[in-house]
Protein backbone atom coordinates (compact mmCIF):
# COMPACT_ATOMS: atom_id res chain seq x y z
CA UNK A 1 0.00 0.00 0.00
CA UNK A 2 1.13 3.25 -0.94
CA UNK A 3 1.28 6.60 1.37
CA UNK A 4 -1.74 9.16 -0.56
CA UNK A 5 -1.14 12.79 -0.65
CA UNK A 6 -1.99 14.70 2.81
CA UNK A 7 -0.70 11.70 4.94
CA UNK A 8 2.46 14.12 5.36
CA UNK A 9 2.78 17.49 5.13
CA UNK A 10 4.05 19.11 2.14
CA UNK A 11 7.80 20.22 3.80
CA UNK A 12 8.54 16.81 4.67
CA UNK A 13 7.44 16.06 0.75
CA UNK A 14 9.59 17.77 -0.38
CA UNK A 15 12.22 16.97 1.81
CA UNK A 16 11.35 13.62 1.11
CA UNK A 17 11.43 13.77 -2.70
CA UNK A 18 14.75 15.87 -2.86
CA UNK A 19 15.90 12.44 -0.98
CA UNK A 20 14.48 10.27 -3.80
CA UNK A 21 16.17 12.21 -6.90
CA UNK A 22 19.09 11.75 -5.16
CA UNK A 23 19.44 8.68 -4.15
CA UNK A 24 17.43 7.62 -7.99
CA UNK A 25 20.20 9.65 -9.74
CA UNK A 26 23.03 8.14 -7.86
CA UNK A 27 21.34 4.81 -9.11
CA UNK A 28 21.42 5.84 -12.42
CA UNK A 29 24.80 6.11 -12.01
CA UNK A 30 25.42 2.66 -10.48
CA UNK A 31 23.02 0.29 -12.84
CA UNK A 32 25.29 1.63 -15.89
CA UNK A 33 27.77 -0.30 -13.77
CA UNK A 34 25.45 -3.52 -13.52
CA UNK A 35 23.61 -3.41 -16.69
CA UNK A 36 25.79 -1.41 -19.02
CA UNK A 37 23.77 -0.49 -22.35
CA UNK A 38 21.13 -2.75 -21.44
CA UNK A 39 20.12 -0.92 -18.35
CA UNK A 40 16.89 0.58 -20.32
CA UNK A 41 15.60 -3.03 -21.91
CA UNK A 42 16.58 -4.91 -18.95
CA UNK A 43 15.44 -2.62 -16.05
CA UNK A 44 12.59 -1.73 -18.11
CA UNK A 45 11.34 -5.96 -18.17
CA UNK A 46 12.50 -6.40 -14.34
CA UNK A 47 10.14 -3.12 -13.79
CA UNK A 48 7.20 -5.23 -15.51
CA UNK A 49 8.11 -8.45 -13.58
CA UNK A 50 8.43 -7.07 -10.33
CA UNK A 51 4.91 -4.78 -11.10
CA UNK A 52 3.01 -7.88 -12.21
CA UNK A 53 4.48 -10.07 -8.87
CA UNK A 54 3.07 -7.22 -6.80
CA UNK A 55 -0.39 -8.16 -8.51
CA UNK A 56 -0.64 -11.07 -6.80
CA UNK A 57 -2.61 -10.34 -3.37
CA UNK A 58 -2.21 -13.10 -0.26
CA UNK A 59 -5.07 -13.08 1.98
CA UNK A 60 -3.65 -11.28 5.40
CA UNK A 61 -6.83 -11.52 7.23
CA UNK A 62 -10.00 -9.50 8.70
CA UNK A 63 -10.74 -9.35 4.67
CA UNK A 64 -7.62 -7.29 3.74
CA UNK A 65 -4.45 -8.27 1.16
CA UNK A 66 -1.23 -7.54 1.17
CA UNK A 67 1.34 -8.21 -1.70
CA UNK A 68 4.73 -8.59 -2.28
CA UNK A 69 7.18 -5.15 -2.27
CA UNK A 70 9.96 -7.12 -3.90
CA UNK A 71 12.50 -4.66 -2.91
CA UNK A 72 15.13 -7.34 -1.26
CA UNK A 73 13.90 -9.36 -4.38
CA UNK A 74 14.90 -6.95 -6.76
CA UNK A 75 18.10 -6.49 -5.33
CA UNK A 76 19.12 -9.96 -5.17
CA UNK A 77 17.79 -10.77 -8.38
CA UNK A 78 19.47 -7.69 -10.44
CA UNK A 79 21.48 -5.80 -8.10
CA UNK A 80 20.99 -2.85 -5.82
CA UNK A 81 21.58 -0.06 -8.27
CA UNK A 82 19.06 -1.68 -10.85
CA UNK A 83 16.14 -2.47 -8.23
CA UNK A 84 16.49 1.04 -7.09
CA UNK A 85 15.66 2.14 -10.33
CA UNK A 86 13.17 -0.78 -11.18
CA UNK A 87 11.09 0.16 -8.17
CA UNK A 88 11.16 3.57 -8.29
CA UNK A 89 10.09 3.32 -12.24
CA UNK A 90 7.15 0.77 -10.97
CA UNK A 91 6.19 3.31 -8.42
CA UNK A 92 6.45 6.48 -10.96
CA UNK A 93 3.59 4.32 -12.99
CA UNK A 94 1.87 3.34 -10.22
CA UNK A 95 1.39 6.94 -9.61
CA UNK A 96 0.40 8.09 -12.66
CA UNK A 97 -1.33 5.79 -14.56
CA UNK A 98 -2.77 3.91 -11.64
CA UNK A 99 -3.35 6.55 -9.16
CA UNK A 100 -2.08 4.47 -6.73
CA UNK A 101 0.31 6.91 -4.14
CA UNK A 102 -0.17 10.26 -4.45
CA UNK A 103 1.57 12.38 -6.63
CA UNK A 104 3.07 14.48 -4.10
CA UNK A 105 3.95 11.30 -2.16
CA UNK A 106 5.54 9.94 -4.64
CA UNK A 107 9.31 10.85 -3.27
CA UNK A 108 8.13 9.27 0.18
CA UNK A 109 7.10 6.07 -1.66
CA UNK A 110 10.33 6.29 -3.65
CA UNK A 111 12.71 6.88 -0.39
CA UNK A 112 10.62 3.89 1.59
CA UNK A 113 10.20 1.52 -0.93
CA UNK A 114 13.33 1.95 -3.14
CA UNK A 115 15.85 3.35 -1.01
CA UNK A 116 15.13 1.70 2.18
CA UNK A 117 13.52 -1.10 1.02
CA UNK A 118 16.31 -2.63 -1.37
CA UNK A 119 19.09 -0.84 0.11
CA UNK A 120 18.60 -2.37 3.90
CA UNK A 121 17.20 -5.42 2.28
CA UNK A 122 20.70 -5.88 0.37
CA UNK A 123 22.94 -4.83 3.08
CA UNK A 124 21.34 -7.45 5.08
CA UNK A 125 21.60 -9.69 2.70
CA UNK A 126 25.03 -9.11 1.43
CA UNK A 127 25.82 -9.04 5.56
CA UNK A 128 24.30 -12.66 6.13
CA UNK A 129 26.15 -13.80 2.76
CA UNK A 130 29.05 -13.32 4.49
CA UNK A 131 28.22 -15.33 7.54
CA UNK A 132 26.63 -18.42 5.80
CA UNK A 133 29.22 -20.61 4.34
CA UNK A 134 29.85 -19.71 0.42
CA UNK A 135 27.45 -22.18 -1.93
CA UNK A 136 24.72 -21.49 -4.10
CA UNK A 137 21.85 -22.90 -2.25
CA UNK A 138 23.12 -20.00 1.14
CA UNK A 139 21.43 -17.36 -1.62
CA UNK A 140 18.70 -18.20 -0.52
CA UNK A 141 18.08 -17.91 3.31
CA UNK A 142 20.07 -14.73 2.73
CA UNK A 143 17.98 -13.33 0.51
CA UNK A 144 14.81 -14.47 3.11
CA UNK A 145 16.61 -12.64 5.81
CA UNK A 146 17.08 -9.52 3.97
CA UNK A 147 13.52 -9.16 2.85
CA UNK A 148 12.11 -9.77 6.71
CA UNK A 149 14.52 -7.13 7.82
CA UNK A 150 13.74 -4.57 4.84
CA UNK A 151 9.83 -4.94 5.46
CA UNK A 152 9.87 -3.20 9.02
CA UNK A 153 12.68 -1.31 8.25
CA UNK A 154 10.90 0.51 5.30
CA UNK A 155 7.67 0.73 8.09
CA UNK A 156 9.72 2.23 10.99
CA UNK A 157 11.35 5.23 8.41
CA UNK A 158 7.74 5.77 7.78
CA UNK A 159 6.80 5.87 11.52
CA UNK A 160 9.38 8.38 11.74
CA UNK A 161 8.38 10.42 8.96
CA UNK A 162 4.83 10.63 10.45
CA UNK A 163 6.71 11.71 13.46
CA UNK A 164 8.49 14.85 11.55
CA UNK A 165 5.46 15.80 9.05
CA UNK A 166 2.60 13.95 10.10
CA UNK A 167 -1.14 16.00 10.22
CA UNK A 168 -2.12 14.16 13.04
CA UNK A 169 -1.37 14.60 16.77
CA UNK A 170 -1.26 11.16 17.06
CA UNK A 171 1.76 9.38 19.97
CA UNK A 172 4.63 9.18 17.38
CA UNK A 173 5.52 5.84 20.06
CA UNK A 174 2.22 4.25 19.41
CA UNK A 175 2.65 4.85 15.63
CA UNK A 176 6.10 3.32 15.21
CA UNK A 177 4.88 0.13 17.69
CA UNK A 178 1.53 -0.37 15.54
CA UNK A 179 3.48 0.09 12.35
CA UNK A 180 6.69 -2.02 13.13
CA UNK A 181 4.25 -5.34 14.41
CA UNK A 182 2.14 -5.11 11.98
CA UNK A 183 5.02 -5.07 9.55
CA UNK A 184 7.10 -7.74 11.18
CA UNK A 185 4.37 -10.10 9.92
CA UNK A 186 4.26 -8.94 6.38
CA UNK A 187 8.00 -9.32 6.32
CA UNK A 188 7.85 -13.32 7.24
CA UNK A 189 5.35 -13.56 4.23
CA UNK A 190 7.62 -11.42 2.40
CA UNK A 191 11.28 -13.38 3.39
CA UNK A 192 8.97 -16.89 2.73
CA UNK A 193 8.00 -15.48 -0.53
CA UNK A 194 11.35 -14.04 -1.34
CA UNK A 195 13.38 -17.29 -0.77
CA UNK A 196 11.23 -19.60 -2.71
CA UNK A 197 11.23 -17.20 -5.73
CA UNK A 198 15.00 -17.08 -5.34
CA UNK A 199 15.23 -20.18 -5.04
CA UNK A 200 13.79 -21.68 -7.98
CA UNK A 201 15.18 -18.74 -10.22
CA UNK A 202 18.96 -20.56 -8.17
CA UNK A 203 17.56 -24.08 -8.66
CA UNK A 204 17.33 -22.98 -12.67
CA UNK A 205 19.18 -19.92 -13.94
CA UNK A 206 21.88 -19.22 -11.49
CA UNK A 207 23.58 -16.58 -13.38
CA UNK A 208 20.69 -14.70 -13.35
CA UNK A 209 20.98 -14.01 -9.98
CA UNK A 210 23.33 -10.95 -9.39
CA UNK A 211 23.39 -12.18 -5.39
CA UNK A 212 24.58 -15.39 -6.52
CA UNK A 213 27.74 -14.46 -8.27
CA UNK A 214 30.06 -15.02 -5.76
CA UNK A 215 29.35 -18.39 -4.61
CA UNK A 216 29.49 -18.66 -8.61
CA UNK A 217 32.78 -17.95 -9.02
CA UNK A 218 33.82 -19.86 -6.58
CA UNK A 219 32.00 -23.25 -7.87
CA UNK A 220 34.78 -25.30 -9.38
CA UNK A 221 34.07 -27.29 -12.69
CA UNK A 222 33.26 -30.88 -11.40
CA UNK A 223 33.97 -33.83 -13.78
CA UNK A 224 32.75 -36.94 -12.29
CA UNK A 225 33.68 -40.60 -13.79
CA UNK A 226 30.72 -43.12 -14.08
CA UNK A 227 31.32 -45.71 -11.03
CA UNK A 228 32.59 -49.01 -12.07
CA UNK B 1 -0.80 -11.27 -26.78
CA UNK B 2 -3.73 -9.78 -28.77
CA UNK B 3 -4.62 -7.35 -26.01
CA UNK B 4 -4.88 -3.86 -26.83
CA UNK B 5 -1.93 -1.63 -25.54
CA UNK B 6 -4.67 0.82 -24.21
CA UNK B 7 -4.27 1.60 -20.60
CA UNK B 8 -7.18 0.44 -18.17
CA UNK B 9 -7.62 3.69 -16.96
CA UNK B 10 -7.44 5.63 -19.92
CA UNK B 11 -10.79 6.89 -21.07
CA UNK B 12 -11.13 8.13 -25.16
CA UNK B 13 -11.94 11.31 -25.04
CA UNK B 14 -11.75 14.35 -26.90
CA UNK B 15 -12.32 17.21 -24.08
CA UNK B 16 -9.75 20.10 -23.60
CA UNK B 17 -8.46 18.36 -20.98
CA UNK B 18 -7.90 15.41 -23.04
CA UNK B 19 -6.26 17.60 -25.54
CA UNK B 20 -3.91 19.87 -22.65
CA UNK B 21 -0.26 18.66 -23.27
CA UNK B 22 0.55 16.13 -21.29
CA UNK B 23 3.84 18.32 -19.32
CA UNK B 24 1.14 21.19 -18.48
CA UNK B 25 -0.93 18.99 -17.02
CA UNK B 26 1.68 16.73 -15.27
CA UNK B 27 3.07 19.94 -13.66
CA UNK B 28 -0.42 21.53 -12.71
CA UNK B 29 -1.05 18.12 -11.08
CA UNK B 30 1.97 18.19 -9.24
CA UNK B 31 1.09 22.08 -8.24
CA UNK B 32 -2.31 21.58 -7.24
CA UNK B 33 -1.89 18.57 -5.01
CA UNK B 34 1.31 20.69 -3.13
CA UNK B 35 -1.05 23.47 -2.47
CA UNK B 36 -3.72 20.93 -1.12
CA UNK B 37 -1.42 19.18 0.79
CA UNK B 38 -0.03 22.28 2.54
CA UNK B 39 -3.54 23.94 3.15
CA UNK B 40 -3.56 23.50 7.17
CA UNK B 41 -5.87 21.03 8.39
CA UNK B 42 -9.14 23.36 9.46
CA UNK B 43 -9.64 25.83 6.89
CA UNK B 44 -12.56 23.84 5.12
CA UNK B 45 -13.15 26.79 3.20
CA UNK B 46 -10.16 26.59 0.97
CA UNK B 47 -10.98 22.46 0.88
CA UNK B 48 -14.30 23.48 -0.74
CA UNK B 49 -12.70 25.93 -3.51
CA UNK B 50 -10.40 23.39 -4.28
CA UNK B 51 -12.75 20.48 -4.68
CA UNK B 52 -14.98 22.53 -6.72
CA UNK B 53 -11.99 23.44 -8.81
CA UNK B 54 -11.27 19.75 -9.43
CA UNK B 55 -15.09 18.91 -9.98
CA UNK B 56 -14.80 21.31 -12.75
CA UNK B 57 -11.73 19.88 -14.14
CA UNK B 58 -13.72 15.84 -14.10
CA UNK B 59 -16.44 18.35 -15.81
CA UNK B 60 -14.63 19.88 -18.39
CA UNK B 61 -12.91 16.43 -19.42
CA UNK B 62 -16.42 15.05 -19.40
CA UNK B 63 -14.90 11.62 -18.30
CA UNK B 64 -18.24 10.48 -16.52
CA UNK B 65 -18.74 9.89 -13.04
CA UNK B 66 -19.97 6.22 -13.17
CA UNK B 67 -16.23 5.69 -14.50
CA UNK B 68 -13.89 7.25 -11.97
CA UNK B 69 -15.86 6.15 -8.37
CA UNK B 70 -15.03 2.61 -8.37
CA UNK B 71 -11.87 3.17 -9.23
CA UNK B 72 -11.28 5.14 -6.44
CA UNK B 73 -11.77 2.46 -3.74
CA UNK B 74 -7.98 2.25 -3.91
CA UNK B 75 -7.56 4.64 -1.41
CA UNK B 76 -10.14 2.91 1.06
CA UNK B 77 -7.42 1.54 3.70
CA UNK B 78 -6.32 5.23 4.47
CA UNK B 79 -9.89 6.26 4.69
CA UNK B 80 -10.20 3.87 7.62
CA UNK B 81 -7.10 5.02 9.34
CA UNK B 82 -8.45 8.88 8.52
CA UNK B 83 -11.68 7.53 10.26
CA UNK B 84 -9.65 6.05 13.25
CA UNK B 85 -7.66 9.54 14.16
CA UNK B 86 -10.53 10.63 16.25
CA UNK B 87 -10.24 7.72 18.46
CA UNK B 88 -6.28 7.38 18.32
CA UNK B 89 -5.10 11.07 18.75
CA UNK B 90 -4.61 12.58 21.98
CA UNK B 91 -5.55 16.20 22.95
CA UNK B 92 -8.67 17.60 24.44
CA UNK B 93 -11.88 15.64 23.93
CA UNK B 94 -15.12 16.83 22.06
CA UNK B 95 -18.38 14.81 21.85
CA UNK B 96 -19.88 13.67 18.40
CA UNK B 97 -22.86 11.95 17.64
CA UNK B 98 -22.51 10.30 21.14
CA UNK B 99 -18.95 9.60 21.42
CA UNK B 100 -15.64 10.93 23.04
CA UNK B 101 -13.49 11.77 20.52
CA UNK B 102 -10.00 13.81 20.45
CA UNK B 103 -10.60 17.11 18.42
CA UNK B 104 -7.19 17.43 17.08
CA UNK B 105 -8.10 13.75 15.65
CA UNK B 106 -11.70 14.52 14.36
CA UNK B 107 -9.88 17.56 12.23
CA UNK B 108 -6.51 15.56 10.92
CA UNK B 109 -9.37 12.97 10.28
CA UNK B 110 -11.04 15.24 8.30
CA UNK B 111 -8.26 16.83 6.49
CA UNK B 112 -6.81 13.52 5.56
CA UNK B 113 -9.89 11.90 4.35
CA UNK B 114 -10.40 15.14 2.18
CA UNK B 115 -6.91 16.02 0.97
CA UNK B 116 -6.50 11.85 0.24
CA UNK B 117 -9.94 12.09 -1.78
CA UNK B 118 -8.68 15.10 -3.95
CA UNK B 119 -5.43 13.19 -4.33
CA UNK B 120 -6.90 10.47 -5.85
CA UNK B 121 -9.61 12.06 -7.82
CA UNK B 122 -7.05 14.42 -9.64
CA UNK B 123 -4.52 11.78 -10.11
CA UNK B 124 -7.41 9.79 -12.12
CA UNK B 125 -8.26 12.61 -13.91
CA UNK B 126 -4.66 12.74 -14.99
CA UNK B 127 -4.26 8.95 -15.64
CA UNK B 128 -8.15 8.63 -17.28
CA UNK B 129 -7.30 11.71 -19.75
CA UNK B 130 -3.86 10.92 -20.84
CA UNK B 131 -2.75 8.11 -22.96
CA UNK B 132 0.44 6.51 -21.65
CA UNK B 133 2.58 7.53 -24.09
CA UNK B 134 1.29 10.92 -23.82
CA UNK B 135 2.52 11.05 -19.79
CA UNK B 136 6.37 9.57 -21.25
CA UNK B 137 6.54 12.49 -23.81
CA UNK B 138 5.51 14.79 -21.63
CA UNK B 139 8.47 13.66 -18.77
CA UNK B 140 10.44 13.85 -21.41
CA UNK B 141 9.61 17.45 -21.73
CA UNK B 142 9.82 18.27 -18.17
CA UNK B 143 13.32 16.75 -18.64
CA UNK B 144 13.35 13.61 -16.47
CA UNK B 145 16.53 11.66 -17.30
CA UNK B 146 16.27 9.80 -20.24
CA UNK B 147 17.09 6.39 -18.67
CA UNK B 148 14.28 7.03 -16.63
CA UNK B 149 11.71 7.55 -19.39
CA UNK B 150 13.11 4.70 -21.20
CA UNK B 151 12.90 2.23 -18.28
CA UNK B 152 9.12 3.24 -18.37
CA UNK B 153 8.72 3.16 -21.90
CA UNK B 154 9.30 -0.37 -22.30
CA UNK B 155 7.51 -1.09 -18.93
CA UNK B 156 4.49 0.53 -20.20
CA UNK B 157 5.06 -1.66 -23.31
CA UNK B 158 5.52 -4.32 -22.02
CA UNK B 159 3.32 -4.43 -19.11
CA UNK B 160 -0.02 -6.34 -20.90
CA UNK B 161 2.55 -8.77 -22.11
CA UNK B 162 3.92 -9.81 -18.90
CA UNK B 163 0.84 -9.56 -17.07
CA UNK B 164 -1.12 -11.49 -19.31
CA UNK B 165 1.95 -14.25 -19.24
CA UNK B 166 1.19 -14.55 -15.55
CA UNK B 167 -2.25 -14.05 -15.65
CA UNK B 168 -1.86 -17.47 -18.23
CA UNK B 169 0.48 -19.36 -15.97
CA UNK B 170 -2.01 -18.84 -13.20
CA UNK B 171 -5.14 -19.92 -15.35
CA UNK B 172 -2.53 -23.19 -15.68
CA UNK B 173 -2.20 -23.96 -12.08
CA UNK B 174 -5.68 -23.22 -11.76
CA UNK B 175 -6.69 -25.61 -14.11
CA UNK B 176 -4.29 -28.17 -12.20
CA UNK B 177 -6.31 -27.78 -9.25
CA UNK B 178 -4.19 -25.39 -7.38
CA UNK B 179 -5.36 -22.06 -5.63
CA UNK B 180 -2.51 -19.32 -5.95
CA UNK B 181 -3.97 -17.64 -2.82
CA UNK B 182 -3.75 -20.32 -0.34
CA UNK B 183 -0.19 -19.74 1.53
CA UNK B 184 0.15 -23.83 1.03
CA UNK B 185 0.45 -23.33 -2.15
CA UNK B 186 3.26 -21.29 -2.17
CA UNK B 187 6.07 -22.94 -2.69
CA UNK B 188 4.29 -23.88 -6.59
CA UNK B 189 3.47 -19.97 -6.91
CA UNK B 190 6.89 -18.86 -6.13
CA UNK B 191 8.84 -21.47 -8.87
CA UNK B 192 5.74 -19.52 -11.20
CA UNK B 193 7.37 -16.14 -9.82
CA UNK B 194 10.68 -17.67 -10.42
CA UNK B 195 9.83 -18.83 -13.79
CA UNK B 196 8.33 -15.43 -14.91
CA UNK B 197 11.42 -13.90 -13.84
CA UNK B 198 13.46 -15.78 -16.07
CA UNK B 199 11.13 -15.21 -19.01
CA UNK B 200 11.08 -11.26 -18.31
CA UNK B 201 14.86 -10.96 -18.05
CA UNK B 202 15.32 -13.07 -21.35
CA UNK B 203 12.89 -10.87 -22.75
CA UNK B 204 14.65 -8.11 -22.06
CA UNK B 205 17.91 -9.73 -23.22
CA UNK B 206 15.85 -10.51 -26.49
CA UNK B 207 14.73 -6.83 -27.09
CA UNK B 208 18.16 -5.61 -26.39
CA UNK B 209 19.91 -7.35 -29.28
CA UNK B 210 16.91 -6.99 -31.41
CA UNK B 211 17.35 -3.18 -30.41
CA UNK B 212 20.89 -3.40 -31.29
CA UNK B 213 20.63 -5.37 -34.66
CA UNK B 214 18.21 -1.80 -35.27
CA UNK B 215 21.16 0.65 -34.38
CA UNK B 216 20.15 0.87 -30.65
CA UNK B 217 22.66 3.50 -29.52
CA UNK B 218 21.83 4.70 -26.38
CA UNK B 219 18.81 6.57 -27.43
CA UNK B 220 15.48 6.13 -28.68
CA UNK B 221 14.45 7.64 -31.82
CA UNK B 222 10.68 7.07 -31.85
CA UNK B 223 9.78 9.18 -28.97
CA UNK B 224 11.38 12.12 -30.57
CA UNK B 225 10.15 11.58 -33.90
CA UNK B 226 6.25 11.42 -32.57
Amino acid sequence: MHVPDGFLDAPTSIATGAVAVAGVGLALRGARRELDDRTAPMAGLVATFVFAAQMINFPVGAGTSGHLLGGALAAVLVGPWSAVLCISVVLLVQALLMADGGITALGTNVTLMALVGVWVGWGVFVLARRLLPRRTSMVVPAAAIGALVSVPAAATVFALLFAVGGIAPVDPGKVLAAMVTWHVVIGIGEAIVTGLVVASVVATRPDLVRGALPALEKRELEIRSPAR
Amino acid sequence: MGAGHGHRLHFHGHSPVHRAPAHLKLVALLGFMLVVVATPSDWYAAYAVEALLLLGVVALSRVPVTYLAPRMVIEVPFAVFALLMPFLAHGPRTEVLGLTVSEPGLHAGLALLVKGTIGVLASLTLASTTEPQEVLRGLQRLRMPDLIVQIMGFMIRYLDVVTAELGRMMVAMRSRGCDPRSPRQWPTLARAMGALFIRSYERGERVHLAMLSRGYDGRLPAQDAA
